[in-house]
C-alpha cells in the first residue's frame, strides 16, 4: 500500500492527477495481486520452505528498484508513444508496478502454507494473516501519506521498502538455516535415544 | 503646454472613473447581502460546482463548505467587468509584456480571464486548459465563456498539456497558472520540474503569472521553488487578501518599463493607452503598480528554504495551518 500510494506521485509528472490515473494504478495493483495469490499458492505446493519464502521477499525488494532507477525514462518513452493519458498511465503503472506487486502477492498464500500445521486451524491462521497484512497496509498507507512524504524523497521511501523486504528475506533464510541445523541436531538426539 | 493639461485632465478622469467604478462595485456587493439563489449545482469528478445568483452578481463556487472557497464572479449586466481582485492583479502581466500573441491559461474557472483577455487583445490566441469537463460546461452555459477560432479549450491535466506542448515545440508569450483554489493543491503543479517545463514553454519575452493561495509553511517553499527556476520575481498582492500573484519572466527581472530608455512622454503614452483599456474593466493601473513588489528588494522568506520537487512535494501537508 505504501508503494501504491507513492505510485500516484510517481505518475503525476507525466500523466497528471486526473481520476483515471488512480483507476490505472488500482487496476494494475489488484490485477497483479490476484495473479500473485494464484502463483504463490501454486509455488507453495512444491517443497515449500522458509528459505524459499525468504527468497521471495528478496526478489520483491529487488524488483522494486527499477522504480527508482529507471522510472523517469520509462515514463518519458511511454508519454511520447501514447497520446491518451489513460492508456499511457495504465501502461506505465503496468511496467513499473506489475511484477513487484505479483511477487508481493505471492507472500500471502505462501505464508498460509508455512504456518498451517493441520487443516483444523487453517481458517484461524488465514484469519490472522489477513489481519496482520491488512493492518500493515493500513499503517503503511497512513504513515506514508501523513508523514513519510513530508520527511523523505519518494526514491528514499521506495529504497527503504526494498531494503526492508530484503532484510526480512535475509532473516527468513538465516532462520531457516539455524532451524534446519537445530532440527538435524534434534533428529540426531532422537536417534541416540533410540 | 496644452498637451500637459490634456494629460492632467485625462489622468484626473482616470482617477475619478476608478473611484466611481469602485463605488459601483461595492454598492453591488452591499446590496447583495440578500440570500443568494443557487441556479445550478453539480457534483463533478473533482469537486462540487455551484452557480449562485445574487442580484446582479453571478458566482461560480467550488466546495461550498470551505471558507477559503474560490469564486469566479461576474456582473450580469456588465460581464466584461472584472469583479474580483485576483483577476485584476493577474493583469499586471500586461504591464510587463503588453502584447502577448499566444496565451495559455491553466485553470478555467468561469472563463472570465479568457473572455477579458480576448476583449483586450482581440488578435491574440488563447488556449484554456481545465481538468474538469463539468467546469468547462458550466463556464459555457452560465458565464458566457467564449470560444472561437482563436480561443480553444482543452479538458486535460495542466502538466500533461504543458509536456505535450513542449513536444510539439509550441511557445507562449504569457502563461497564466490559475489552478490553485486555496483548498486542494495539485502538488505536481508546484514543483521545480513543472516550473522548468513552463519556463521552457515560454517565448524569449514570455512571462508567467501564477495565482497562488499558499499560507503557513507552504509560502516559503513555494517562493523558494519559483526563485530557483526564474530568479527574482514580482509579487502582486493586496494586504487583506489571502492570495498573491507571482509574476516571473523567462529572462529574469528587469525594471517593469525601463524608464531611463524611454522618454517620459513615451512612458505616459504607453501607460495611458493601457490604463484606459484596463479602466473599462474596472482595473486601476496605478494601483497595480503600487501592489507590485520585486523579490529583489523585498524577500519575505528565508533564502535557504528547501524547494518542492517531483520527489518531494508535500504541498497540501505544508499548507495546513
Amino acid at each position: 500500500m505504501c508503494v501504491e500510494l507513492l505510485a500516484g506521485r510517481i505518475l503525476a509528472p507525466f500523466f497528471g492527477s486526473s481520476v483515471h490515473i488512480w483507476g490505472s494504478i488500482i487496476t494494475v495493483f489488484m490485477l497483479s495481486l490476484s495473479i500473485g495469490y494464484l502463483l504463490g499458492g501454486k509455488l507453495s505446493t512444491r517443497s515449500a520452505s522458509l528459505s524459499r519464502y525468504g527468497v521471495i521477499f528478496i526478489v520483491a525488494g529487488i524488483t522494486l528498484l527499477p522504480i527508482v532507477t529507471s522510472s523517469t525514462w520509462l515514463m518519458e518513452a511511454i508519454f511520447i508513444a501514447i497520446e491518451d493519458s489513460r492508456y499511457g498511465s495504465l501502461l506505465a503503472s503496468t511496467v513499473l508496478f506489475f511484477i513487484p506487486t505479483i511477487i508481493l502477492g505471492m507472500l500471502s498464500p505462501y505464508s498460509v502454507r508455512l504456518l498451517v500445521k493441520d487443516s483444523n486451524e487453517s481458517g484461524q491462521v488465514a484469519g490472522k494473516l489477513y489481519f496482520v497484512s491488512t493492518l500493515g497496509s493500513a499503517l503503511g498507507t497512513i504513515i506514508t501519506s501523513f508523514y513519510f512524504v513530508m520527511w523523505f524523497d519518494i526514491n528514499t521511501i521506495v529504497i527503504s521498502v526494498s531494503l526492508l523486504l530484503s532484510l526480512l528475506g535475509g532473516t527468513a533464510i538465516v532462520l531457516a538455516k539455524v532451524n534446519s541445523s537445530f532440527s538435524s541436531l534434534n533428529t540426531q538426539g532422537d536417534i541416540s535415544h533410540a | 503646454m496644452l498637451n500637459v493639461i490634456g494629460k492632467r485632465i485625462l489622468s484626473f478622469c482616470v482617477v475619478l472613473n476608478t473611484f466611481i467604478t469602485y463605488i459601483f462595485i461595492s454598492n453591488t456587493l452591499v446590496i447583495s447581502t440578500v440570500q443568494a439563489e443557487v441556479i445550478h449545482s453539480e457534483r463533478s469528478l473533482y469537486t462540487n460546482i455551484l452557480v449562485e445568483d445574487k442580484d446582479d452578481l453571478r458566482c461560480l463556487k467550488f466546495n461550498v463548505k470551505s471558507n477559503k472557497t474560490r469564486q469566479s464572479c461576474q456582473l450580469k449586466s456588465e460581464p466584461q467587468k472584472l469583479v474580483f481582485n485576483y483577476t485584476k492583479l493577474l493583469l499586471t502581466g500586461l504591464l510587463v509584456n503588453p502584447e502577448p500573441k499566444r496565451i495559455l491559461i491553466i485553470g478555467l474557472g468561469g472563463g472570465t480571464m479568457s473572455n477579458t483577455l480576448h476583449q483586450l487583445l482581440p488578435d491574440s490566441y488563447i488556449d484554456n486548459v481545465e481538468i474538469d469537463e463539468s467546469v468547462i460546461k458550466v463556464a459555457r452555459q452560465y458565464f458566457g465563456f467564449l470560444e472561437n477560432e482563436q480561443i480553444k479549450t482543452y479538458s486535460q491535466d495542466g502538466r500533461v498539456f504543458v509536456k505535450r506542448a513542449l513536444l510539439k515545440k509550441q511557445e507562449y508569450d504569457w502563461i497564466i497558472l490559475d489552478a490553485f483554489n486555496g483548498d486542494y493543491i495539485p502538488e505536481h503543479l508546484m514543483t521545480k520540474e513543472f516550473l522548468q517545463e513552463i519556463k521552457k514553454l515560454l517565448s524569449q519575452k514570455g512571462i508567467l503569472t501564477a495565482n497562488t493561495f499558499s499560507s503557513s509553511k507552504l509560502y516559503a517553499y513555494e517562493s523558494a521553488t519559483y526563485k530557483s527556476v526564474f530568479g527574482h520575481f514580482y509579487q502582486v498582492s493586496i494586504k487583506d487578501n489571502s492570495n498573491r500573484i507571482i509574476l516571473a519572466r523567462k529572462s529574469g527581472l528587469e525594471p517593469i518599463i525601463d524608464r531611463n530608455k524611454l522618454t517620459e512622454e513615451q512612458v505616459n503614452k504607453e501607460k495611458d493607452k493601457l490604463a484606459l483599456e484596463l479602466l473599462a474593466l474596472g482595473v486601476d493601473v496605478e494601483k497595480l503598480y503600487q501592489n507590485m513588489k520585486s523579490t529583489a528588494t523585498s524577500q519575505n522568506w528565508e533564502d535557504d528554504n528547501p524547494v518542492l520537487t517531483d520527489q518531494f512535494a508535500p504541498a497540501n501537508l505544508l499548507n495546513i495551518d
